[in-house]
């Protein structure tokens, strides 16, 4: 099996895919010849030819729109923003046309595109290439949301994304795109959507976190358990729809519940959750609901994104409330 | 200084205002009478289902309606060069090109009845439903393109957008897309003079909106929109050409917008009556049908006929859409994904038991 990162993991799922699917394009900015700026589409038009890795003219909202076209026409369209950061222009064909494609024609027409993009902070880059803004999509009825947090998890979530019936918005933590390798098989075998992935198990908090903070969070977990704290660890992965049972079945096991995300604390997908769990496991609860996460501030220049990110000790510190807590 | 390159934009006319013809070069299909009738005949149909959609809407049996009124040749010529396998991507006046393709007008009163179902019409399964946000529909046309490219399909997509959708960055680059990509796509602007009350003038400096093709790379021409035939000629024209591989092309088709914008509009309120009045004076089907008299293929007899045929079969679609049962509640979630998810599983049976406990 092969040693791979996990934006090798989106290579191989994008290559594995193309070779099986024919009707498989990807298309974006520099995505041909160049590869990509990450390099995530390295190889491919060596391999697939130019006219399925396309290069597109400059523009993100055209690529979004051709991506519609594309996807309603038969072909499924993998579209690469070059950074999270410029996606604002895509909302407008994701939200008003692929999210509601199927639902407004009553399923004559649909939308199977994957929109992937290189998501959040810590990789030192220039102002708005570091955002975290799945919350933004979250909100669009019709959509998936889904970000990947390991090689493993980013070759079969991306997999499942691109022979998924519907739009899927794909995200993947840039800041953990080379941090480690691990052995994933190029067996075609897709990962499910909708569905929670519980990293590691314990019975007296639940770490409930999604993307690049999933290492951080694992990290927490360890050194809790030098305190001798048995921390269960969530990575939630699909965003939307969100599996709520997997993180319901933690708390009535644990009591407790710390959320940590990247993205800004106020309208951030931890509110979402921590609804429900108010809604439906308020019972099941002996301590507040904790959050950990970025500020209610744009995302600092790199001098300070170290500061905004939520990391492991923040994420310690919110699981000890917790446990002193009722 | 030397030039190095220069541009211009041609102007299409064939019938005159009054019917006349102002070229001798008349393309065979305006000597087929029988063909032309035929797209008489629809343009009428159009105007007529028009005006009772507007009726409609007034007496509270539909809601918020966009009329097309003025607008029938340009339309109606769409239609007609369109081969059924090519995919149509319309904004939320276009009706002539959607009869023509199988659309029934029962289903274009459904959607602004506020039934999607409307959306599932009977034209071509592939054709775009309509486009509510402006000139996004442009991009879905070049997408469109650009997989029949990939496919080597001999198919093209055509796409429509108003005057006012020409200033949005969609247009721009669906149009720059096309060009850049060579893709087998036409184009069309109704250019109708309004964007709701903002006139043509003041949504751009540019002298023509055809012109803005030229910085696209692409074809481009402006043609009297009211004139059938100089439509369908520019149409034709412009689809042969995408259809072999030689790339896309702008059309800017000049008409005038009769109605108000939408039934929730009133233009008394930014428009001079006599230009309304003055409008009427151009308008597609009274100069159709004055060429047509000219050439001893129609008379009013044949008018009276028609008038009441259309009458009638208004009449039909008009009562099939008010004897359409509603959707039932579960409708709103059963589209939204392939498979219902939980979560939305849940959503669904909770609002179906709150309506069941309400009665209803």
């Amino acid at each position: 099996m092969p040693q791979i990162s996990l934006i090798e993991g989106v290579t191989m799922a994008l290559a594995y895919e193309m070779a099986r699917d024919p009707s498989v394009v990807v298309l974006g900015e520099d995505v041909g010849l160049n590869g990509g700026v990450f390099r995530a589409t390295v190889g491919l038009q060596q391999k697939f030819g130019a006219e399925r890795v396309i290069d597109t003219p400059l523009d993100e909202a055209m690529i979004a729109g051709l991506t519609v076209g594309l996807a309603v026409q038969g072909m499924k369209p993998v579209a690469e923003a070059q950074f999270e950061g410029f996606m604002y222009p895509m909302i407008d064909q994701i939200a008003s046309h692929a999210a509601r494609m199927r639902t407004r024609t009553r399923g004559r027409l649909t939308c199977p595109a994957v929109f992937r993009a290189p998501w959040g902070g810590g990789i030192h880059a220039p102002e708005h290439h570091s955002e975290a803004i799945e919350a933004l999509f979250t909100n669009i009825a019709g959509l998936r949301v889904v970000l990947a947090s390991s090689p493993g998890r980013a070759y079969g979530l991306l997999l499942a994304a691109i022979r998924d019936p519907d739009p899927v918005i794909f995200f993947e933590p840039k800041r953990i795109y080379r941090q480690y390798k691990e052995e994933v098989a190029d067996d075609g075998e897709a990962l499910p959507l909708d569905v929670c992935f519980v990293l590691r198990e314990g019975s007296d908090v639940t770490l409930v976190t999604w993307g690049a903070q999933v290492k951080e969070t694992l990290e927490a977990a360890d050194a809790l358990a030098a305190d001798g704290v048995r921390a269960e660890v969530i990575d939630v992965a699909t965003l939307k729809p969100l599996d709520f049972d997997t993180i319901h079945e933690s708390v009535r096991k644990t009591h407790r519940c710390v959320i940590v995300h990247e993205a800004p604390y106020t309208g951030g997908f931890g509110g979402e959750i921590a609804a429900r769990l108010v809604e439906h496991a308020l019972y099941d609860l002996h301590a507040p609901v904790e959050r950990v996460a970025g500020y209610d501030v744009p995302m600092p220049l790199y001098q300070l994104e170290m500061n905004y990110l939520p990391g492991s000790a923040r994420i310690v510190a919110a699981a000890k409330r917790a446990l002193a807590a009722g | 200084m030397s030039i190095v390159a220069s541009f211009e934009i041609e102007y299409l006319q064939y019938l005159d205002a009054a019917g006349k013809l102002v070229r001798d070069d008349v393309p065979a299909f305006a000597r087929d009478v029988r063909q032309l009738v035929e797209l008489y005949k629809l343009m009428t149909f159009t105007r007529v289902f028009d005006g009772k959609a507007i009726a409609l809407q007034r007496t509270g049996k539909l809601g918020t309606y966009a009329s097309c009124l003025g607008m029938e040749a340009a339309y109606v010529a769409i239609g007609s060069a369109m081969t059924e396998d090519d995919v149509f991507a319309p904004f939320y006046r276009d009706y002539g090109a959607q009869f023509y393709r199988g659309v029934k007008a029962r289903e274009v009163l459904m959607y602004w009845g506020g039934d999607e179902r409307g959306n599932n019409f009977s034209g071509p399964a592939h054709d775009f439903a309509w486009s509510v946000p402006i000139a996004t529909q442009t991009l879905h046309a070049a997408g469109a393109a650009l997989a029949f490219k990939i496919r080597k399909e001999p198919r093209v997509a055509v796409s429509t957008v108003g005057d006012g959708g020409t200033s949005k960055a969609d247009f721009y680059a669906a149009i720059n897309a096309a060009g850049a990509m060579t893709l087998p796509a036409v184009f069309v602007i109704i250019n109708n003079q309004y964007a709701i009350s903002t006139p043509r003038s003041m949504q751009t400096g540019a002298k023509t909106l055809a012109q803005k093709g030229i910085a696209a790379g692409i074809e481009s021409v402006q043609v009297d929109g009211n004139d059938l035939i100089a439509m369908r000629v520019a149409l034709e024209h412009a689809i042969k050409r995408a259809r072999h591989g030689h790339g896309a092309s702008l059309i800017e088709a000049i008409t005038y917008r009769l109605s108000d914008h939408t039934t929730a509009d009133d233009a008394r309120r930014y428009r001079d009556e006599k230009e309304v009045k003055a409008a009427w004076e151009n308008e597609p089907i009274r100069r159709l049908r004055a060429y047509l008299a000219g050439m001893n293929a129609w008379s009013d007899e044949d008018e009276r006929a028609l008038q009441d045929d259309c009458a009638t079969r208004v009449d039909v679609e008009v009562n099939a859409y008010l004897e359409t049962k509603p959707q039932g509640i579960a409708a709103m979630f059963d589209h939204t994904y392939a498979e219902l998810p939980l979560d939305l599983e849940r959503q669904r049976a909770a609002a179906i038991s709150t309506r069941a406990r309400q009665g209803e």
